[in-house]
């Protein structure tokens, strides 16, 4: 604990003078502050609040972020709030991810769209992962995806967010690769949780489970379960080099649960620029290499512009899979 | 012995003078954040984050700190729920059905100690439970497939009849209302929102808090309103606080309550998602079924305040078992402590155990530790607590009402939840003039959606069959339970029931 504190205010130190020599004229936040649209405990708390911990420690920002839960409506409370009453705060960003973009295309934040905020950079991301039972028979995704393209009745998914989420969505990314017609026909399970779905998988409920890296990361290291795919278009580093990709085994998808944020529409440029340039540079700190590392988050290095139109790409991928499987019209 | 050794380790971290000092100002706050209304042990733990991280303590530090919150914040539900018959948080509900009765009856303070003892015992098997039974009872939770958690649940409220004394059928009344209101919100197994009316604020569904402080605490402002030229103040004179330690007699007939809802709270409390509320529910309508011969359950009897408090803090103790081994929150807050570790770069799982053993080891020490404390801290703190007796209503009431607001609006920041707030307050209000009971329509919306879910997730799983919800020895076991305690009181009961009515007629609402 000394030794990573001491570390932590030697690099918070150096990078701190570097930090404000570089942006002495740059727009710096007066009362920044977070809003994360959940309870706290989430990803999206976790969001906020480490990255306005790092950023503090590194000086990007002078004053303490203030982390504001905004919890309701899967995120679309705090997007309302942000579009009606905080569109014109510089000061302000708020945690998104996969889901936020889920939702939007998906119309469940009622009236609002992609374009009424800025986006700003993702900070990392989290690959899909389809797991099974240590004990299973089920070696490899062609396998599984065989079986239930055979009798579609014969598996059942489990997965932590809701049907149409974005665990969900990641299996039929899958099988509409394997060139399963029907997705409506795979049988997905809805758990509250990753966490809740896995001890489901572990009690023989459900044949397979659909979820992050993160959220398998302890059960992979105790032996539990097995992990048959991963959905990233690269290996990853650490404890998952050894499961193949879903590429490697000829089926091309890929499915990133990517953390972020998001400004209010009206924020200048001036203001905007600044932001994306700290989580720039946050995101090239070594600290926040480890952080990532820490708890599973693979490389995602998208800001500006180029988030812009990765999140718009995103929302009309997940608005033709969300029409193919009924769930919009 | 390795337990032992470890368990001595476990000790040698947590005595220190800083860690002690943590685990005494977690025991103070929590109890504090308990006792409001609205503010729960979840709330507790998660305000207290940014004070653990800006005090930069090291993983072990943080985590007695707020597990000693946790813990406080469980004893300390209980007050508001034996003084003022408005619960402290979600789990202490069960014990304003005696607990109330008893205060009413002049007997708060020996409510407060009793309840203070029983949370003591419970809390303390519990911990020991997690120590001894950790690796294994994760082996418990994966018997429980959706199929089990449905009868768990149905089982739950089988028993309802028992919770309610006065009219069942008020009390099956409200309960559908509790199960209705918890369909509001976007449906998880088929991402369709239900009665939400295009408004965004009630797609997550009714955050049962505002309910609980809604129905409680605004309903009980709304009818002093109405009694305000009334007896009110009169009403208030009445109350006695009472000696403030129970004697011998009362903690003896207690003890075979206190160590039954122990174990049943634990166990309730290791299943991940089911938590402390179901664990001190159990716990009160088994008590009920078991021991209440008489009919005295709900009209201020000591079992009936010492079995949802063993129980209670049984599965607080309980709930932290599959947070520590699975990495799976058994209740809201240890799904904070779980996103506090995961920060503090802990993996909570299988491995914790052997990868973090200081960390581990020093927690439950620390739990005991806090435990001990909290006994020392509630029993002189009686008399304190009790003086809130005195405040009149005049003064108390606005005082509610103005600690329900700013709770809840320091909760969720949403206008909206104060809305509904007032809603629910006035429901009640109308409720409690129709002598309908309230407990129910809470464990209805607190328990309605999981139940749901778990029938779905079952039937899904199973392509539609319905007989799945009886294929496992163990589901048909609480099938079983379930039909028993719910037919039993209807044939055996009807007797002891009239003369409960008639002992209950008295007690005013609240007590049902």
């Amino acid at each position: 604990m000394i030794i990573t504190a001491t570390r932590g205010l030697v690099a918070a130190a150096v990078l701190g003078v570097s930090a404000i020599a570089a942006q002495a004229q740059d727009f710096t936040p007066e009362n920044p502050e977070c809003i994360a649209p959940a309870n706290p405990g989430g990803g999206w708390d976790f969001t906020c609040r480490q990255v306005g911990k790092s950023m503090q420690d590194q000086g990007l920002i002078e004053k303490t972020m203030q982390v504001v839960n905004l919890a309701g409506g899967g995120g679309g409370v705090a997007f309302a709030e942000v579009v009606n009453k905080r569109a014109d705060s510089n000061d302000l960003i708020v945690a998104a991810s996969s889901a936020t973009a889920t939702r939007l295309a998906q119309g469940a934040y009622p009236g609002n769209t992609t374009d009424q905020v800025r986006w700003l950079a993702s900070i990392g991301a989290d690959y899909g992962v389809i797991a099974v039972s240590a004990d299973s028979e089920i070696e490899t995704l062609p396998q599984l995806l065989d079986m239930m393209k055979e009798d579609p009745r014969s598996v059942s998914i489990a997965g932590g967010s809701a049907v149409g989420g974005w665990d969900h969505l990641k299996v039929l990314i899958a099988a509409d690769a394997y060139g399963i017609e029907d997705v409506r026909t795979v049988k997905y399970v809805a758990f509250d949780g990753g966490g809740e779905a896995v001890t489901q998988l572990l009690a023989g409920s459900v044949q397979a489970f659909t979820g992050d890296a993160s959220e398998a990361k302890g059960f992979v290291d105790s032996g539990d379960i097995k992990v048959i795919a991963v959905l990233s278009p690269e290996r990853l580093s650490g404890d998952f080099a050894d499961f193949p990709t879903a590429q490697e085994q000829g089926i091309d998808a890929i499915g990133a649960n990517w953390r972020g944020f998001y400004a209010p529409g009206g924020m200048s440029d001036e203001a905007y620029d600044a932001w994306v340039s700290k989580i720039a540079d946050l995101y090239a700190s070594d600290e926040w290499k480890s952080i990532m590392e820490a708890n599973g988050l693979a490389p995602l290095d998208l800001a500006g512009a180029e988030f812009e139109t990765f999140v718009t790409d995103s929302v009309s991928e997940i608005q033709d899979i969300s029409r193919e499987i009924g769930i919009i019209k | 012995m390795e337990l032992l050794a470890n368990l001595g380790d476990g000790f040698a971290v947590a005595l220190t003078l800083q860690n002690l000092g943590l685990a005494l100002l977690g025991c103070f706050l929590g109890t504090i954040m308990g006792a409001l209304p609205g503010l729960g042990p979840s709330n507790g733990v998660a305000i207290l984050i940014p004070l653990a991280f800006t005090m930069g303590l090291g993983p072990t530090p943080s985590l007695i700190l707020l597990t000693s919150v946790y813990y406080g914040a469980m004893y300390g539900g209980r007050i508001s729920s034996i003084l003022l018959g408005i619960p402290g948080d979600e789990p202490a509900m069960m014990t304003v059905l005696d607990g109330h009765p008893m205060a009413k009856k002049g007997m708060a303070g020996e409510a407060l100690s009793l309840s203070g003892i029983a949370s003591f015992v419970g809390a303390f098997f519990a911990t020991w439970g997690l120590i001894l039974l950790a690796p294994q009872l994760v082996k418990i939770a994966l018997l429980f497939g959706p199929a089990e958690y449905f009868a768990l649940f149905a089982l739950a409220f089988a028993t309802l009849g028992g919770v309610s004394s006065t009219n069942q059928a008020k009390s099956a009344f409200a309960a559908m209302l509790g199960l209705g209101l918890a369909t509001i919100g976007v449906d998880t197994q088929t991402g369709v929102p239900r009665f939400t009316f295009g408004e965004v604020h009630l797609y997550d569904g009714l955050d049962f808090l505002v309910a609980i402080v809604g129905l409680f605490a605004l309903s009980e402002v709304f009818i002093f309103l109405e009694h305000r030229h009334g007896d009110a103040d009169a009403d208030s004179k009445k109350l006695t606080v009472g000696r403030l330690t129970p004697p011998m007699s009362m903690i003896k007939a207690c003890t075979p309550t206190m160590l039954r809802t122990s174990v049943l709270g634990f166990i309730a409390g290791v299943l991940p998602g089911a938590g402390a509320s179901l664990g001190s529910f159990i716990s009160y309508s088994m008590e009920k079924k078991l021991v209440d011969k008489k009919g005295t359950f709900g009209t201020g009897d000591p079992r009936g305040v010492a079995a949802p408090e063993a129980g209670n803090n049984a599965a607080a103790g309980g709930a932290l078992v599959p947070m520590l081994a699975l990495g799976v929150p058994g209740s809201g807050t240890t799904a904070v402590l779980l996103a506090v570790l995961l920060s503090l770069n802990i993996t909570p799982g299988p491995l914790l155990f052997t990868q973090n053993p200081d960390v581990v080891w020093g927690l439950i020490a620390a739990l005991f530790i806090a435990n001990i404390m909290l006994l020392l801290l509630n029993i002189p703190m009686v008399g304190l607590f009790t003086r809130v007796l005195m405040v009149p209503p005049r003064i108390l009431m606005p005082i509610v009402a103005m600690v329900s607001f700013v709770g809840i609006y320091g909760i969720s920041g949403s206008t909206f939840d104060l809305l509904v707030m007032i809603g629910f307050g006035v429901m009640g209000w109308v409720l409690r003039k129709l002598d309908v009971p309230l407990v129910p329509i809470i464990l209805g919306t607190l328990l309605g959606n999981t139940m749901e879910n778990n029938l779905r997730r079952a039937i899904t799983i199973d392509n539609g069959d319905w007989f799945t919800l009886v294929d496992s020895p163990l589901s048909i076991t609480l099938w079983a339970i379930a039909i028993i305690g719910f037919i039993m009181p209807l044939i055996v009961g009807r007797a002891l029931r009239s003369r409960m009515h008639r002992k209950g007629e008295d007690e005013g609402s609240i007590s049902d």
